[in-house]
């Protein structure tokens, strides 16, 4: 019910952003191909969801970026961990992934489209580029943040090593894990469209780089609003894991701390 | 349920614990830091000794080095006979912060000796269920840490030391973050706990009372690096009660410690 409520304050902004946009199209009478109105990008999202046209898009996009999503914080966890528990991994691979941290990845585009082809598999690595990075970084920030004194703890009631990464640096990392993960849904997403943007003969980016050069801006607005969708639904899916796994980071168990009040 | 009367169970041997010239320098990144001169000092089996000395004097790395933690530069801690060469079984530890995992509950923590020794769990759990009720934790055992006061977390982590039935415990000023009455109460209730087990005991603490009221021997400590400037017995009978701090002898043995202590710390005792 709270967060119901919650919710209400944004969607407020929201519709009252959304108005000032009809009103001011309506009253300076913007021709639609600098702005379009309210009314002709829901028709195109209308046109693109009930007879179908944009479904395709946001499946090839979707698709693209699950694998890639996948596949770039999977390969981040494990190299995440390995760099911050072996002495030697870390001094061979840590400098190095630090300095490809700095290349803009989206440079490297081109490249991967070459090497990849002009299908989705150089969108899939494009996005696994791209959403590496936050969660390496925080993989390794999450396991260094864990506190000495409770790892010199479980090894003096002679737990293993093994035992230890389980039971207290993979727990401690989690809220650190998590939030580079949630980075990495915005950031993968901006792979996605930017492969796609460089050639694609379908996706959100195909569909609103056609659109943009037809001068159909209703579709190109349409469009963003689908990749704004995803990126919203992705992110709030990584808020709610959050609160279920790392709930002793908040006042109780079930949420903020209740107080129980009698009479 | 009183502490003593719930450890009905027969306890395995306690063992000696001595340190021979142990000395430890640590390496920091601007250079060496000497911490322990060198010490040396015996607990025999089932006695609870004192460490005292000012604090960062070196008392939770004496400890750290008895637990198998940190090998000294020099000399050797033996346990049993044996030379300490790791972390053991038959050591218990309570540290001076609670140190439980915030991801699991009270039973689990104090499981976690059991767990990481591969014991058996049933009558580990069940073990843990009896700690969990003497340390007056009952009916927190699926509480989580963040759901208990700093005192309570504090018990948790000393019924954790005991699940394993350990011949000796190191405990690291384990009462520190006690307020003055709960650390009272939790020395009666230590006492009361060891006499029946008979224990060997590595006590670190910086409270003189606190020292002389649970121990059968005390070591004063000097600054950093640590020396042992003084090695006493404590001839108080036991078992002891409040009414042992108003023994003349108590007092006499407190005040001793505290100029020593003074002494050793470099600070102006007055005559
Ligand atoms: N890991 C470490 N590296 C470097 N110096 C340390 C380390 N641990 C403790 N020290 C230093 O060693 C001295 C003794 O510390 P400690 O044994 O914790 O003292 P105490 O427990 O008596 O307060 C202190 O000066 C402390 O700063
Ligand atoms: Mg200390």
């Amino acid at each position: 019910m709270r967060r119901l409520t919650d919710a209400l304050y944004p969607l407020t902004t929201l519709a009252v952003l959304l108005l000032a946009w009809e009103a001011s199209v309506r009253l300076f009478d913007v021709p639609n191909y600098i702005l379009p109105s309210l009314s002709q990008v829901g028709e195109a999202l209308w046109r693109g969801y009930v007879e179908g046209e944009y479904w395709r898009h946001l499946g090839f996009t979707l698709t693209a970026m699950l694998w890639g999503y996948a596949i770039g914080s999977g390969v981040a966890l494990v190299l995440g961990a390995l760099v911050a528990e072996i002495r030697l991994v870390e001094r061979f691979v840590f400098a190095f992934v630090v300095g490809l941290q700095s290349v803009p990845k989206v440079a490297l585009a081109p490249l991967v489209i070459v090497w990849f082809g002009f299908g989705i598999e150089s969108k899939v690595v494009l996005v696994a580029l791209i959403c590496f990075f936050p969660t390496f970084i925080n993989v390794i920030a999450g396991f260094r943040s864990v506190d000495p004194a409770v790892v010199d703890m479980m090894h003096a009631f002679g737990a293993s090593r093994r035992r230890i990464l389980w039971e207290v640096k993979l727990p401690g990392a989690a809220s650190s894990i998590i939030a580079g993960l949630q980075v990495g849904v915005v950031l993968g997403l901006i792979g996605a469209v930017v492969g796609e943007f460089i050639a694609s003969t379908r996706g959100l980016g195909h569909l609103i780089q056609n659109a943009a050069t037809n001068l159909d801006l209703g579709t190109v607005f349409g469009a963003i609003a689908s990749l704004a969708a995803i990126g919203i639904i992705g992110t709030q899916l990584l808020r709610a894991l959050q609160r279920r796994v790392v709930f002793w980071e908040r006042g109780g168990r079930g949420g903020a701390a209740s107080v129980v009040t009698e009479g | 349920m009183s502490l003593a009367a719930a450890v009905a169970t027969p306890l395995p041997a306690s063992a000696a614990v001595e340190f021979d010239a142990v000395r430890l320098t640590y390496r920091t990144a601007t250079g060496v830091l000497p911490a322990i001169e060198e010490v040396s000092l015996a607990a025999a089996p089932g006695s609870f000794v004192s460490i005292l000395g000012p604090s960062g004097c070196g008392k939770s790395t004496l400890l750290k080095i008895a637990a198998g933690l940190l090998p000294p530069s020099a000399g050797r801690v033996q346990l049993a006979g044996e030379v300490v060469r790791g972390p053991r079984r038959d050591v218990g530890i309570v540290f001076q912060q609670p140190t439980l995992l915030p991801w699991q509950t009270v039973l689990d923590n104090v499981l976690v000796p059991a767990r990481s020794q591969g014991l058996d769990m049933r009558a580990a759990r069940s073990r843990a269920m009896d700690l969990i009720a003497l340390v007056g934790l009952a009916g927190f055992e699926k509480a989580y840490p963040h759901e208990l006061s700093g005192g309570m977390q504090q018990r948790a982590g000393l019924a954790r030391a005991f699940v394993h039935e350990p011949a000796v415990l190191l405990m690291d000023e384990p009462f520190a973050a006690l307020d003055a009455l709960n650390r009272e109460r939790m020395a009666l209730e230590l006492l009361e706990f060891w006499s029946r087990s008979r224990r060997t005991v590595l006590f670190v603490t910086h409270g003189i009372q606190e020292a002389v009221f649970l121990s059968d021997r005390v070591v004063v400590l000097s600054n950093r690096p640590a020396r042992v400037v003084e090695d006493i017995a404590i001839p108080l009978p036991r078992p002891r009660t409040l009414d042992t701090m108003l023994m003349p002898d108590f007092t006499l043995l407190c005040d001793r410690l505290r100029r020593n202590l003074f002494a050793a710390s470099g600070a102006a005792g007055r005559a």
